[in-house]
């Protein structure tokens, strides 16, 4: 019997460097959406803590490091990338596998600020928006999650449906900041 | 001509120009205005009414007449006012609406037609024959009004929008700008320092001032050396701030490429959203024409515009220069003339008090009343108590005062006051929350009260914002007072311009009072005075005055008009910067487009959804053959159809059953593990919102299907309970829509396709009619549902989508091999309109349950979101437009959506419509046409006539009301 060959959103898409910019398919291994259930907070992410090394983010924040994250992802959710969540976590918490659910990628580089300027209405800059900051927002029309990851990179999360809008849009933003460069 | 040793452009590069046609060398900095006058080249353009020549009047944006076209073909850019438009090398600029040229046009005729031309002329003149209107008057007159025209052409290059953010927003580099960035700067705060011009500095650029020790031009270096090299500070050139909106959120247009040759790679222009917490703004103040008769004619300035050529573009607008003044400041033109070596012929003030000067001759108490020169002016008329004499000139530099810019206060409704003082209007404070006005904006017209009062708003900005800041030294600079006495209109016979870019004149403004449109509301809509792109910049107190006295008013009394956003014309291409073609909205694309792709399936669009129309095999050439074989095979094979676009919500908790038994009509509560139920849901209102699925998956783990067009809907109602109906309930929702690929396979031979891929064996016992469980596909976790659009024995089987393009081609291939294959979406909705299932063309959001034929979903024994409302009496009425199916019966054979639907003997008009058609399509199944529809009465009339008429169509066609149900009425296909 056939195996079946796995995708990812950007297949096809991706690596891309425009000027100092790069913009990278940056996938965790997995990533699952946790909701404690009503009064479970505490306990939540003292499992959290325990299964993964991290506490849950509190809003605007994120917890743990590169390969293992947790990162706020609207009212009462975090997102947890990079490794398998442990099943003691469904005591406390609604799990959902989003590991298909998104497109990632990475975009770094001088500028990086910039070209997110052009698609996100919230304030992105340092120092007010530190690494380890995350921001539910849209971009360009689509609804995103903006975490700074380094100190001029940035991980962009949009529907995967509409992986190639966002690789189209930050291309052009790219282009766009690039191109003032010599004016 | 050039005047050596002047201006700022000192070793700049020659650079090579052509307008209309002509090559001409400027200087690298020089406008398209100043090198136009450093060449000696005055006419310019003709105006909009009354082609009537025309020449450089100001230096800045507010520039009424010297509007050119820059560029060709797709690449033009109409309505550029050649003050704002620096030039480079290769630039190619032509004058607008003038024909052969701008030296010799035809139109200007209409000069000589004037007296029928004036105000409203449009209600008054032109109207008979009545019919010589519409086809003959108007597109004349269409025609020769206008100015710049549009190349109707795409322009390939882009533009761009951006979001800025910071503490203080400084809008306008002159003195009081520059303080206020200085200050704010220093502080720590976080500041943008916005300039509509390419250099900062404002009026000191133009003028010969002194600030502490140094000259006003190397104070503003200074300042700007020391601003570029603070990391909080953002300094913004070319950029107009264009309006004040809510919340500290202030529009602004930066003109990024418009100095240079056009680069496929570099935006023209970026419109910016800027929050500010506060703003100063700092924008100066606009010169005042003074209305006199022809004056109008090229060669005409205002005196500061005369003072900035010179000053900082080293160019003298003429050899014999007059001047038309009605206040002090107005004398530094004659002064700085005479020191550069330029002949001042005449200053002609028009007050009894005006200063003297040793270096030029004055005229006291007297007026301009006349100029002469058709395409330069050559002379003035003045007159004085001695009487009327004439002076030869090739300039007439004019002032009538100033006018602060205060056009951004009053964007949010706010109205200026009138200072009888300084014969100005005034902001009045707080009219834009967190704006404060610095300057000559503010009434404050010397540098010294400039700088002073941007480092007061600064502070006081610091201070709002919690910012600790010192007091700045303030420099020395100039204090001259502001002596003025008002001077609108000269007395007299002729036309005296008051809009130049509109062509309106005193008589027009008067002759609007005589026909009694005394508001000034009404003068500017009777004359447009004001109404042209440069928004009344250098004419709206001018009229007002002519209107007030025409009136017997004073000018407070009689008020202004508004301003609304934008300060400057903003081209749509970047309001609207990545929007055109497919930037519109977001595309979503399926796991298996690329696949439908190579196999041809053209596509449609469902909400950003592309969908697979059809799927076209050799010797197909119309689309009606791929869908009546793809229905064919779905009926007698299989058929595979991605229906991953539906809405896939996924929810968990110990309250997950209530939550569904509250948004759903029927019970869910009692679903059992294993199986999946059909659901209607409604609105608060009572009328349908959505319909789908609903799978048990585990113990308090459920996942609800929607529609198509209804999940991001479905998805905000169920927060809305979630967080504010019911907050007290333990459950959580989340979209799982772009998680899963999931893949429709329908037909009599869909389980044994199954049985080829799944890791176990399914069978009608293990997996009955409304199953569903987790499977394992060719070795990946799945999902498998037992339910059926098509009527058909059918599966949807879901895996994550990393997996969709592979399983998609797989499915394909395996049901190629059984004599089926793929459908789209013509075929999935001929199928289901067989079976009389519904879609959103049904639920079409004025449907109830009742309507639908469906009120026995509605539970009798629980409470439901909308229930209460749905029983409205109205709403349960037997006469209601309801569900029914057609077919044709006469000769005509087509039916159509949305078509209307009448009893055949009745007239076909509005009042005797008896309902409408939802969907239809042909059913090779059946071998006609069917639909479905919604009529009086409907269930009760199942075999009688009625009458189809699609009015847009054309279609006429007698049907017979049948059973929505067309095929296979006891379901048992699906079941077998």
């Amino acid at each position: 019997m056939a195996d079946l060959i796995a995708l990812t959103p950007c297949d096809g898409l991706l690596p891309l460097t425009i000027g100092s910019l790069t913009l990278t398919e940056d996938l965790p291994a997995a990533m699952t959406s946790i909701a404690p259930y009503t009064g479970q907070d505490d306990a939540l992410s003292a499992a959290l803590q325990a299964e993964h090394g991290m506490a849950f983010p509190s809003i605007g924040r994120s917890t743990g490091k590169a390969g293992g994250r947790a990162i706020w992802f609207g009212q009462g959710v975090a997102l947890l990338q990079g490794v398998v969540a442990a099943p003691a976590l469904a005591e406390f918490a609604a799990l959902t596998d989003q590991s298909d659910a998104w497109a990632v990628v990475r975009l770094d580089g001088i500028g990086a600020e910039d070209v997110l300027a052009r698609l996100v209405p919230a304030d992105l800059r340092s120092p007010a928006f530190k690494r380890g900051h995350t921001v539910r927002t849209e971009l360009a029309h689509m609804q995103a999650s903006i975490t700074r990851i380094g100190a001029q990179a940035f991980q962009v999360m949009v529907f995967r449906s509409m992986a190639r809008t966002l690789v189209h849009d930050l291309k052009v933003a790219m282009a766009a900041v690039t191109a003032r460069g010599d004016i | 001509m050039r005047v050596a040793g002047k201006g700022l452009l000192a070793g700049a590069k020659p650079v090579t120009f052509s307008f209309n046609g002509r090559h001409l060398v400027g200087l690298e900095g020089d406008t398209l205005a100043s090198a136009l006058l450093a060449n000696g080249v005055h006419l310019v353009a003709r105006s909009f009414k009354y082609h009537r020549p025309r020449g450089i009047l100001t230096a800045g944006s507010e520039e009424p007449n010297a509007l050119v076209t820059i560029g060709s073909g797709a690449q033009s850019d109409p309505n550029i006012r050649a003050t704002s438009q620096e030039i480079f090398e290769g630039l190619e600029a032509r004058s607008q609406n003038c024909w052969p040229s701008v030296e010799h046009d035809i139109q200007a005729v209409n000069d000589l037609a004037s007296p029928f031309l004036g105000a409203g002329f449009y209600y008054k003149t032109f109207m008979w024959p009545a019919k010589f209107w519409e086809k003959i008057y108007e597109p004349i007159i269409r025609r020769a009004a206008g100015l710049g025209a549009l190349s109707g052409q795409a322009d390939p290059d882009p533009c761009e929008k951006a979001y800025a953010f910071c503490d203080l927003l400084v809008i306008g580099s002159g003195p009081a700008g520059l303080m206020a960035a200085l200050t704010a700067a220093r502080a720590g705060a976080d500041v943008i320092l916005a300039e509509e011009d390419a250099s900062m500095g404002g009026r000191l650029l133009g003028e010969v001032e002194q600030i502490d020790d140094m000259s006003g031009v190397d104070w503003v270096a200074q300042v700007l050396a020391e601003l570029e090299s603070l990391d909080n500070v953002r300094l913004m050139p070319r950029t107009a701030i264009t309006g004040a909106y809510d919340q500290g959120t202030y529009g602004a247009l930066e003109r990024v490429g418009h100095h240079q040759p056009r680069r496929a790679d570099l935006p023209r222009e970026c419109f910016w959203r800027i929050v500010a917490k506060r703003a100063v703004l700092a924008a100066g103040a606009i010169e005042r024409p003074i209305a006199f008769k022809n004056n109008d004619r090229p060669g005409i300035m205002t005196a500061s515009a005369v003072r900035s050529y010179l000053n900082r573009w080293g160019v003298a607008p003429g050899q014999r220069v007059t001047l038309f003044v009605n206040n002090d400041q107005a004398h530094d033109t004659a002064r700085d003339l005479v020191q550069a070596g330029v002949h001042v012929a005449m200053v002609v003030d028009s007050r009894h008090d005006a200063p003297d000067s040793d270096l030029y001759p004055v005229m006291k108490g007297a007026q301009v009343c006349d100029t002469g020169g058709r395409k330069r002016i050559d002379s003035i008329t003045v007159r004085s108590v001695q009487g009327e004499e004439r002076i030869q000139t090739d300039c007439l530099a004019m002032s009538g005062g100033w006018n602060p810019t205060l056009h951004l206060t009053c964007h949010l409704n706010g109205r200026p006051q009138w200072n009888r003082d300084i014969s100005s209007f005034v902001p009045t404070p707080g009219t834009v929350p967190g704006l404060t006005c610095a300057g000559a904006c503010n009434g404050e017209f010397s540098t010294i009260g400039a700088l002073r009062e941007g480092a007061e708003a600064a502070s006081q900005a610091l201070e709002d914002l919690g910012v600790k800041a010192s007091k700045p030294d303030l420099p020395t600079a100039g204090d001259a007072p502001y002596n003025i006495t008002a001077l609108w209109a000269v007395t007299g016979k002729g036309r005296a311009w008051l809009d130049f870019q509109n062509d309106v004149t005193v008589k027009d403004v008067k002759q609007a009072a005589a026909e009694n449109f005394r508001s000034v509301e009404h003068m500017k809509r009777y004359t447009t005075q004001g109404m042209a792109t440069d928004q009344g910049k250098n004419s709206n107190v001018a009229a007002l005055a002519v209107l007030a006295d025409a009136t017997g008013r004073g000018i407070p009394e009689t008020g202004t008009t508004t301003f609304r956003p934008p300060f400057a014309p903003v081209s749509i291409a970047a309001m609207g910067a990545g929007a055109a073609g497919a930037g519109f909205k977001p595309q979503r694309f399926l796991t298996s487009h690329l696949a439908s792709k190579e196999l041809g399936a053209p596509a449609i669009e469902v909400g950003l959804w592309y969908r697979s129309s059809y799927f076209p095999t050799a010797g197909e050439s119309n689309w009606r053959q791929s869908c009546d074989r793809e229905v064919g095979l779905v009926r007698e094979a299989v058929g595979i159809c991605d229906v991953s676009t539906l809405g896939k919500i996924d929810i968990q908790g110990p309250d997950a059953a209530k939550l569904l038994d509250l948004v759903y009509t029927n019970t869910f509560s009692t679903l059992k593990l294993g199986r999946v139920r059909y659901g209607l849901m409604l609105r608060d209102d009572g009328f349908v919102m959505d319909d789908g699925t609903t799978a048990r998956l585990g113990d308090t783990h459920y996942v609800m299907t929607t529609t198509t067009a209804a999940a991001g809907q479905v998805m905000a109602h169920l927060e809305f309970v979630q967080q504010v109906m019911r907050p007290e309930w333990d459950v959580q929702i989340t979209s799982v829509t772009e998680q899963w690929a999931q893949f429709a396979i329908a037909g009599p031979k869909s389980r044994e396709l199954l049985n080829g891929i799944l890791g176990d064996q399914i069978d009608d016992a293990s997996w009955p009619f409304m199953a569903c469980g987790t499977v394992d596909v060719l070795g990946v976790s799945g999902r498998l549902f037992r339910i059926s659009f098509s009527g058909e024995m059918a599966y949807e089987l879901a895996v994550p989508a990393r997996f969709g393009d592979a399983l998609f081609r797989e499915l394909l291939q395996r049901a190629k091999t059984l004599k089926g294959g793929a459908y789209g979406m013509e075929a999935l909705n001929v199928l289901r309109i067989e079976k009389g299932f519904l879609t959103h063309a049904e639920l079409n959001g004025t449907v109830t349950a009742f309507d639908l034929g469906m009120q026995g979903m509605v539970s009798k024994k629980k409470d439901c979101i909308g229930k209460p409302l749905s029983s409205r009496p109205g709403l349960m009425a037997e006469d209601r437009e309801r569900l029914v199916g057609l077919k044709p019966i006469g000769a005509v054979k087509q039916l159509t959506a949305g078509a209307h639907l009448f009893n055949p003997d009745d007239p076909v008009e509005r009042i005797y419509d008896q309902g409408y058609v939802t969907s239809a399509g042909f059913s090779p199944t059946l071998g006609h046409s069917i639909a479905l529809g919604f009529l009086k009465n409907g269930p009760d009339r199942i075999g009688e006539e009625v009458r189809m008429v699609d009015h847009m169509r054309g279609i006429d066609a007698l049907c017979e009301v049948v059973n929505p149900v067309f095929f296979d009425r006891e379901g048992g296909r699906a079941r077998g």
